[in-house]
């Protein structure tokens, strides 16, 4: 009895010791890696596709991502909690977070326009009557050669990365008054779409011919016109990593800022490529021409 | 003779099988309470951790956080302190709880007599069913068809955009009359047989019978479901989210865009970062709702310890 005990304990440190043994001396390769990306919604159906594309390439390679906001990326890529943080701002714009401590990976650009309901009858505004149209100076479409129409805006949530790019670079720097939130770019263009006298501001892919965009100073919403900067409320969609990246994280930020992605996907889903842009912005909002329009 | 004795002690001093399971089932239960319990005080911990540390860590104050009517948390006001008043989202998720309920309760004690009293058969067959069809809809079917039948219609009748306190309301008094509906059933069913029968040998009609003497000896059961509608009501974040409209406003009418405090914290939470001021104040919104369903549960019990006073 006792010596079959001892058999039978013999047997199982034996398939421990060789389980231990494969786990050490395991190819040390991407297979059955994963990695995980968190964050901004605006950018999370490029990387989900990036993501697809790149474990069909490298089998055993898994891309896991997730939405949840620019801040619930910032904070997720500062404490360690993931490989990848995804966001619509630079980390240091975001007053809790080191900047110091990540590594920004600029992989699209994504221009923002103003989007109104299609009978409100305003196809142009100037800044200075945007800002006014947002702080609640102008209360009817009339006022700014519309429809006799009350205004309503429509607001993305406190923080999010299209409104604190909206306010930065379309109401230079002025708050929007308080007004009715909504946390997509989809619901947002469907309350424009059917409220009358509505206004909000969704990415230029999220435009369709349920909304009307409006042009700003006669300048219209267009790629060519952000790629120079003439169209100026456009930001940068950065992935976030702490400190360098490393194995498979590294090889995937470096496949979405391949020109096979970036010529295919990012246009495809109606971002810009870093690389067509003829200018540069920095995180303090300065804007530097670049030398040699690629 | 000796051993025999020493093996039939060993016999009788050994854990029979059923003793093995019974421990073993004791063992079992009590770990799931266990688990129940440290999983809830650890939801409470939390949430006050975090939502405590808007007053201790960023030193807003209380009377600030619950009577301030600007909600702004990124912002500071004049005098340096952030804008982080709560009694906009605090009125909304009131008005909006108080008013669904005020409009289910006539409808669901309605339904329930007729269950109960007045075609047992009939509401058996047909609105049993239907009601637990009702329960059974996900919220976010509610708010899709509040925000593309109520809030256009609302607009349609009443002006404005359409979203507001009206057209949560409309949407919650749907989501809620299932809850409250089959809560006065059973509290009209446990009125015992013998009051109606002693009613209507005193001369009494069904009507007055169900009016005076029926639902009076179901009231702390009425109210209990009442309260737990509300507490659902209270609650309640995605299809009240889609139809409110979502601004930190005061509600000054019942068309007016206004807020809840789920509304705000789900539009707000992924937007802010972790252990910043304004994850904070999102925490303490947390923290006031919490602290509201705790007291839902303690009027429920105190109605019930009346009732039974009674």
């Amino acid at each position: 009895m006792s010596k079959k005990r001892w058999w039978q304990g013999l047997g199982l440190l034996v398939i421990v010791g060789l389980g231990l043994f494969a786990y050490q001396t395991r190819e040390v390769s991407h297979a059955g890696e994963s990695i995980t990306a968190v964050g901004s919604t605006a950018l999370q159906p490029l990387v989900e596709a990036a993501g697809e594309e790149y474990t069909s390439d490298h089998l055993g390679t898994f891309i896991n991502v997730q939405g949840g906001g620019t801040g619930t990326g910032l904070s997720q890529i500062q404490e360690g909690a993931v490989q990848i943080g995804n966001s619509d701002l630079f980390a240091g714009e975001q007053k809790s977070i080191r900047a110091d401590e990540l590594v920004d990976h600029r992989v699209a650009v994504v221009g923002i326009t103003p989007i109104v309901n299609k009978k409100v009858g305003v196809n142009n505004l100037t800044t200075a009557q945007l800002i006014q149209v947002f702080t609640g100076k102008v209360t009817n479409w009339k006022q700014v050669g519309g429809a006799n129409v009350p205004i309503v805006l429509i607001n993305r949530a406190q923080g999010s990365g299209t409104r604190a790019t909206f306010e930065q670079f379309g109401l230079a720097g002025h708050q929007s008054k308080t007004s009715q939130e909504q946390d997509s770019s989809g619901m947002v263009r469907q309350i424009v779409a059917t409220t009358p006298g509505a206004i909000s501001y969704v990415a230029f892919s999220y435009v369709n011919n349920t909304v009307h965009d409006v042009a700003l100073n006669k300048v219209a919403p267009t790629e060519a016109n952000v790629k120079t900067n003439d169209w100026k409320i456009w930001s940068y969609e950065h992935l976030y990593t702490k400190g360098q990246p490393t194995g498979l994280t590294k090889d995937f930020i470096r496949y979405v800022q391949s020109p096979a992605i970036q010529k295919t996907l990012v246009r495809q889903l109606g971002y810009l490529s870093p690389d067509q842009m003829k200018v540069e912005r920095n995180v303090n909002g300065q804007i530097k021409q670049l030398g040699g329009a690629k | 003779m000796m051993k025999s004795t020493q093996q039939l002690e060993q016999q009788l001093k050994r854990h029979s099988k059923a003793a093995k399971l019974e421990i073993w089932g004791k063992v079992v239960s009590f770990s799931a309470l266990i688990l129940i319990v440290a999983v809830v005080v650890g939801i409470i911990g939390f949430v006050a951790s975090k939502g405590l540390a808007t007053f201790f860590t960023n030193h807003v104050s209380l009377w600030d956080f619950l009577s301030g009517k600007s909600w702004n948390p990124g912002v500071t006001d004049a005098n340096g302190k952030p804008e982080v008043g709560a009694l906009p989202m605090i009125m909304g998720s009131f008005l909006i709880t108080v008013l669904s309920a005020i409009v289910a309760t006539p409808f669901a004690i309605g339904t329930a007599v007729f269950m109960n009293e007045i075609s047992p058969n009939k509401g058996a067959k047909i609105l049993q069913p239907v009601t637990e069809l009702l329960v059974g809809i996900p919220s976010v079917v509610y708010g899709f068809i509040g925000l593309s039948v109520v809030v256009p219609a609302t607009r349609a009748i009443f002006g404005g955009s359409g979203f507001g306190i009206l057209s949560g309301t409309c949407v919650l008094f749907v989501m809620i009359l299932p809850t409250v509906t089959s809560m006065s059933v059973d509290a009209l069913r446990a009125v015992p047989r013998y009051y109606r029968e002693a009613s209507l040998a005193l001369g009494a009609t069904q009507w007055q019978t169900i009016y005076k003497v029926v639902l009076r000896a179901a009231t702390p059961g009425l109210m209990t479901a009442v309260v737990f509608g509300m507490a659902r009501a209270f609650g309640e974040a995605l299809a009240v989210q889609m139809v409110i409209g979502n601004a930190a406003l005061m509600p000054g009418s019942l068309v007016d865009p206004s807020s809840t405090l789920t509304s705000v914290l789900t539009t707000g939470i992924g937007n802010t970062v972790m252990g910043s001021l304004q994850n904070n104040a999102l925490w303490s919104l947390a923290l006031v709702l919490l602290l509201m369903s705790l007291v839902f549960n303690l009027i429920v019990r105190l109605i019930g310890r009346k009732g039974r006073l009674q």
